[in-house]
C-alpha cells in the first residue's frame, strides 16, 4: 500500500515538476512577484519573460557544468 | 493566429508522444499478441478521452483570470521542461531519443516475460505494456489539449489536432511495421517547448494581472525571443562542450 502511494506520488511529482524542481519553483515565484507588482501599480509585463530566460539558462548551464 | 498555434502545438506534441508510444505497442504486438496489445491501446485511449471529457467542461466554468494563471503556470512548467531537454539533446549533453534502440530493448524484455491470461485478455503482459505506454505518453498531451483548448475556447479544435497526429503516426507506423526512428523528434520537441513556454508566459502573466504591450502581438515577440535564446544556448553549450580543457598548472 505504501509502495503504491509512493509510486503514485513519484509519478505526479515527475509529471508536474519534472527533472529540475527549480524551474517549477522559479515559475511560481515569478508569477507571485508579477501579481504583487501589478497589485502595487507597477508595470510588470517584463518579469515573467526575464524569469523564463534566467530559469532556462541556469537549468541547462547547471547540467553542462557537471558534464 | 491563436487557433493556428493551438492546432500546431497540440499536433506536434501529440505526434512526438504517439511515436514513442507506437514503438512500445509495436514491440508488444510483434513479440507477444496483437489482440492483447491493441486492447491495451484501446483501454489507454479510453482513459485519455475520459480525462479530456471530464476536465475540459470543468475548466470552462473557471473564471478566465484564474484559469489563465493556473493554465499559464502549468504550460510554462511543461514547456520549460520540454525546451530544456531539447536544448540539452541538441547540444549533445543528453542522449537523443533512440526509437530503434528502445524497440530492441522492449522486444528483448517482452520475449523473456511469461504468458498469463486475465480478464479475457489472452496476454496480460502485452496488454499492460501497451496500456501503460499509451496512458503515460498521452497524459501530458491530454493536459495540453484540455488547458490550451479551454484557454482558447476551442477544446474541439485541440482534439482534432491531437487525433490527426495519432492517426498519421499510427497509419505510418503500421504501414512500415517498424518504429519511426527517422522522425526528427528533438526538433519537434524543441518547437513544442518553445510554443508552450511562449503561451505559458503570455497567459500566466495575464492571469497575474499584466496587460501586454501590443496585446496579442506580444505572443510573436515572445516566441521569437524564446527561440533565439534557445538556439543561442545550444550554440553556447556546444562550444563549451568541444572546447579543450585548460592545461593544469603544476
Amino acid at each position: 500500500m505504501i509502495r503504491a502511494l509512493r509510486s503514485f506520488a513519484a509519478f505526479w511529482y515527475d509529471f508536474l515538476i519534472g527533472d529540475d524542481w527549480r524551474i517549477a519553483a522559479g515559475v511560481a515565484l515569478a508569477l507571485a512577484v508579477t501579481a504583487l507588482l501589478v497589485y502595487l501599480g507597477v508595470s510588470a509585463w517584463w518579469v515573467l519573460p526575464v524569469a523564463v530566460l534566467v530559469l532556462l539558462g541556469f537549468s541547462v548551464w547547471r547540467v553542462a557544468r557537471t558534464k | 493566429m491563436g487557433s493556428w498555434f493551438l492546432v500546431a502545438t497540440v499536433f506536434l506534441a501529440c505526434a512526438v508522444e504517439a511515436v514513442e508510444a507506437l514503438t512500445v505497442v509495436l514491440a508488444a504486438g510483434v513479440t507477444r499478441d496483437w489482440r492483447s496489445a491493441l486492447t491495451g491501446v484501446g483501454g489507454g485511449l479510453v482513459v485519455l478521452a475520459a480525462v479530456v471529457a471530464v476536465l475540459g467542461p470543468a475548466l470552462t466554468v473557471v473564471p478566465l483570470g484564474a484559469l489563465r494563471l493556473v493554465v499559464g503556470a502549468l504550460l510554462l512548467v511543461f514547456g520549460l521542461q520540454w525546451l530544456r531537454k531539447a536544448i540539452l539533446r541538441a547540444a549533445g549533453l543528453k542522449e537523443l531519443h533512440d526509437e530503434a534502440g528502445t524497440y530492441a530493448r522492449q522486444v528483448a524484455a517482452a520475449g523473456r516475460a511469461g504468458r498469463q491470461r486475465r480478464l479475457a485478455v489472452p496476454d496480460w503482459y502485452g496488454f499492460t505494456l501497451s496500456f501503460k505506454a499509451v496512458v503515460l505518453e498521452g497524459l501530458e498531451v491530454a493536459f495540453i489539449v484540455v488547458t490550451f483548448g479551454a484557454n482558447q475556447g476551442h477544446i474541439g479544435l485541440a482534439v482534432i489536432g491531437a487525433t490527426a497526429a495519432v492517426v498519421l503516426v499510427t497509419v505510418t507506423g503500421f504501414a512500415i511495421r517498424a518504429p519511426l526512428s527517422r522522425v526528427p523528434e528533438n526538433t519537434m520537441k524543441f518547437a513544442v517547448g518553445a510554443l508552450l513556454t511562449t503561451f505559458g508566459t503570455f497567459w500566466g502573466a495575464e492571469g497575474a494581472g499584466v496587460r501586454w504591450p501590443g496585446g496579442d502581438a506580444a505572443i510573436l515577440v515572445l516566441l521569437a525571443v524564446i527561440v533565439a535564446f534557445s538556439v543561442a544556448a545550444v550554440a553556447a553549450l556546444r562550444t563549451t562542450r568541444v572546447a579543450p580543457a585548460p592545461a593544469e598548472t603544476p
